[in-house]
């Protein structure tokens, strides 16, 4: 017997281990929170080719297109990204493949870093295709491996479902001895039967799906990550995923059904434990998904008293259905539907029961903060960050401001305030032209960063161009994708896995889409964005800004830091410079003597020497760097004299 | 052991996340399962940072139930009173004696709770609270970086922990020129409790 080599993995990670000892051969992805560092991880590992695609669209058409080559093949994505590869899910749900495809969707229940807590296994059931969901990172390892072997039984893709809690959760994973050997590919298919969708062609391939289906869902009654697990009968949990861990926690003696698959699911299996249990309960997050199927298969699950007759279209039986479970929420929820003895826990966050081990004789003086009472700490545009200037000057231009997703998003936060609507990747620019063909008396402007308008920005401005809207669009080139952590996109000139490549010449390519008023400005020069922005609001028709300068948390612009200050001689306190919202600049402790006001003061361990706040001081009262540097250029050549 | 939960507050760059896996990884060295649970989604700096560590004989969630921590490792004093109350009543809590401002206070209409609001809300819930001036000791050994491993020192000491399975830990995960401070930081922690 061979030692096992046992690791530390998050479940990112471990899905990462997982698609290689399967043999993967091509990766594709779009970077998003929580699915990033499954690709990250997978691009280091020997023998595999791994690529970020400039959406999740493309990213999913070309896993589509290795797997009809024969090659194994992974696309990864957050949730909301499976909504951009739509078209290509479903198509591939009807085509099969010539080898396995799996498909991760990192779901976000609570919305950590997302716009919803769409509940993604609706996907698969939507598409015909199984969902595995996996509970921890040894799981979510075993089960990448296992869904490659699934989609190439059923010639079929594989829904992988990770959520936040799986993705950035560590736990002890027993690693595969090596990467699985897989036969040679065969020939390209030449199957237009199989592989063409014309209306002919797919009407013949939908009752092979549906029929694919029914065997899957005899499959599932052996899948193995599909078990009962027998303890104390009068209570039965149906349960998936990170809830299976609550589940455990909570109800430690309560016989559970861990599904793997959610679907399709195992009716004999889940008939098998109903008749086994005296109460039957499900306890999954999100959408009530295993809960309605088992509904439709006619099992009885248990209903809270008062609760039977009544039919509510947006409402699980017993637990939550919007934001992330925890063991709290479930014992709260179970407590109340009957299901455990004791009394209720304390609200949330609030105080906490007399008859606890707290001390009550402590003679307090001051008062008790609540949560409420406590200043909040945001995420906020960094010190230095290059798209600051754009947003303060949006911000003094009064107009409608569309934004899309990215870091700057951040502007819509006090003071900056400049952004009015952010949905989806993307839709600025459309969201924009709708305004304005629509007669909206504003001039709308349009803000998108780099890796969005690479994403899905690029139509929609071709759109403004073909149509000629009077729309203004301004590129926040910050050279990186930078809200999930600087990954590499079309714009730098690298690739994932670290290879020199052509970077795209944005400013050519906007011109190529048809619009003729294109400037790129350094994202530092205030006056500059601005008096651009005047004249282009004075004049008609589409107009493209390019704002340009690498984000300032990359190493190349962290050597150019250079802490500025506020001469508090010069500074009156007039405030204009809190309204750029830099954390570097702070209400000072002195206060101006004729107004009363606090003075500004620059924090020299935050500041990077941006000069944003110095460009817009009416009172010089922030240094340059260039005076900074004279400064220091004067402070030495005294000390050498000294010396 | 039941399960053991340690909460771990900070804001971003203060190494809160450093110190979570080294505490994870001690859990391992002394033979209990453990598992992790952080949030990171918007990477930007300046925002409260927070991980979830959790020993035992089996651990089943990797997410602490608010109010069921035994232990706050607070890196800040604001994100101390914020997470104060996922503690168990109680539970012990060790806290860095350092504020960080949030922007919302030194640029906005917020205003930083004063020490003595602070000390009675912590109050409030524990009695076992230890304050610890980790940026300081930090700071006099030569390098402010190593505040997390003083706080992990003294949390070794608290918990009444021999220094070795948690040296080791740490001397695998810094550069070699490092592990010297690094130990007297660990040493220091131990000596401030």
């Amino acid at each position: 017997m061979t030692d096992t080599v046992q690791r530390l993995l998050s479940g990112n990670e471990a899905i990462a281990r997982g698609a290689w000892e399967a043999g993967v051969a091509v990766a594709s992805g779009y970077p998003g929170t929580p699915s990033t560092e499954i690709l990250e991880n997978f691009a280091r590992m020997p023998g595999v080719y791994a690529e970020w695609a400039p959406n999740e669209k493309v990213a999913l058409d070309v896993a589509i297109g290795a797997a009809y080559a024969g090659r194994r093949a992974l696309a990864t994505m957050k949730h909301v990204g499976l909504n951009v590869a739509a078209d290509a899910f479903f198509y591939v749900a009807m085509t099969g493949m010539e080898a396995g495809l799996v498909i991760v969707s990192a779901d976000d229940p609570s919305m950590h870093s997302s716009q919803n807590e769409q509940d993604n296994r609706r996907y698969a059931k939507f598409a015909r295709i199984p969902c595995l969901d996996p509970a921890d990172s040894q799981e979510a390892k075993d089960m990448t491996a296992a869904a490659f072997d699934l989609s190439e039984r059923f010639d079929v893709p594989v829904l992988l479902r990770p959520t936040t809690r799986i993705c950035h959760t560590s736990t002890l994973v027993e690693l595969g001895p090596d990467r699985k050997r897989l036969p040679e590919p065969g020939k390209y298919p030449r199957n237009p039967a199989k592989y063409v969708m014309v209306p002919a062609n797919a009407r013949k391939r939908h009752p092979v799906i549906e029929h694919r289906l029914q065997e899957m869902a005899a499959y599932a009654e052996t899948f193995p990550f599909n078990r009962i697990e027998w303890r104390d009968r009068s209570l039965g949990i149906i349960t998936n995923g990170v809830a299976y861990q609550y589940a455990r926690e909570v109800f430690p003696e309560a016989s559970v059904l861990k599904l793997g698959m959610s679907y399709p699911l195992p009716y004999g299996m889940i008939r098998e434990f109903s008749d086994g249990v005296e109460k039957l309960i499900v306890l999954e997050e999100l959408d009530p998904f295993i809960e309605e199927e088992v509904r439709l298969m006619g099992i009885p699950l248990y209903t809270p008293p008062g609760e039977e007759d009544t039919y509510r279209p947006n409402r699980k039986t017993i637990f939550p259905i919007i934001g992330e479970l925890n063991p709290r929420i479930v014992r709260e929820a179970a407590r109340k539907a009957g299901l455990l003895e004791g009394a209720p826990a304390p609200p949330e966050n609030g105080s906490h029961p007399k008859g606890s081990t707290a001390p009550d004789s402590l003679p307090i003086a001051a008062p008790i903060l609540t949560p409420q009472d406590l200043p909040s700490r945001p995420p906020v545009l960094c010190p230095g960050c290059p798209h600051r200037s754009t947003f303060y000057i949006l911000h003094k231009l009064k107009r409608p401001v569309n934004g899309d997703i990215g870091c700057y998003t951040l502007g819509v936060i006090p003071p900056l305030s400049a952004i009015h609507t952010t949905g989806c990747m993307g839709a600025s620019i459309g969201v924009a032209h709708g305004g304005a063909v629509a007669g909206d008396k504003e001039r709308h402007i349009a803000v998108i960063g780099d890796s969005t308008f690479f994403h899905t920005g690029i139509p929609a401005l071709l759109n403004v161009a073909y149509n000629n809207s009077n729309v203004i669009t301004v590129i926040m080139d910050n050279r990186i994708t930078g809200m999930t952590g600087h990954q590499d996109n079309p714009g730098t000139g690298r690739t994932l896995q670290g290879r020199e490549t052509r970077e795209v010449d944005i400013e050519a390519l906007v011109r190529a889409c048809g619009i003729e008023t294109v400037k790129t400005v350094e994202a530092y020069h205030v006056e500059e964005i601005e008096k651009t922005l005047k004249t282009w609001l004075k004049q008609d028709g589409p107009a493209v800004l390019i704002v340009e300068h690498a984000c300032v948390l990359l190493p190349e612009e962290r050597k150019e830091y250079l802490p500025l200050r506020v001469e508090a001689d010069a500074c009156n306190g007039c405030g204009i410079c809190f309204r750029v919202g830099c954390p570097a600049i702070v209400k000072s402790e002195q206060v101006d003597p004729k107004y009363g006001r606090p003075l500004a003061e620059i924090d020299p361990l935050l500041c990077t020497g941006c000069e944003i706040c110095a460009q817009v001081c009416p009172r010089d009262a922030i240094l340059f760097r260039d005076q900074i540097l004279e400064e220091q250029r004067q402070a030495h050549g005294k000390g050498a004299k000294q010396a | 052991m039941n399960a053991m939960s340690f909460l771990l507050a900070g804001v971003g760059g203060q190494g809160t996340i450093l110190a979570s896996n080294v505490l994870m990884e001690v859990g391992l060295a002394l033979g209990y399962e453990a598992k992790k649970a952080e949030v990171h989604g918007m990477s930007q700096r300046g925002g409260s940072v927070i991980s979830h560590v959790r020993w035992g004989e089996k651990v089943f969630s990797p997410v602490i139930a608010p109010g069921d921590a035994d232990v706050l490792i607070a890196f800040e004093k604001l994100e101390a009173v914020r997470f104060i109350r996922d503690l168990k009543p109680g539970g012990m809590a060790l806290i860095n004696e350092y504020a960080i401002v949030p922007v919302t206070v030194s640029s906005g209409d917020q205003t930083y709770p004063d020490d003595e609001a602070i000390r009675a809300t912590i109050a409030a819930v524990t009695e076992n609270v230890h304050w610890v001036e980790a940026i300081t000791i930090a700071e006099n050994l030569g390098s402010a970086k190593v505040t997390n491993v003083v706080m992990l020192g003294a949390l070794s000491r608290l918990l009444e922990m021999e220094p070795s399975p948690w040296l080791t830990v740490i001397e695998a995960r810094v550069p070699q020129k490092f592990v010297e401070l690094n130990r007297q930081a660990f040493q220091a922690g131990r000596e401030a409790v």
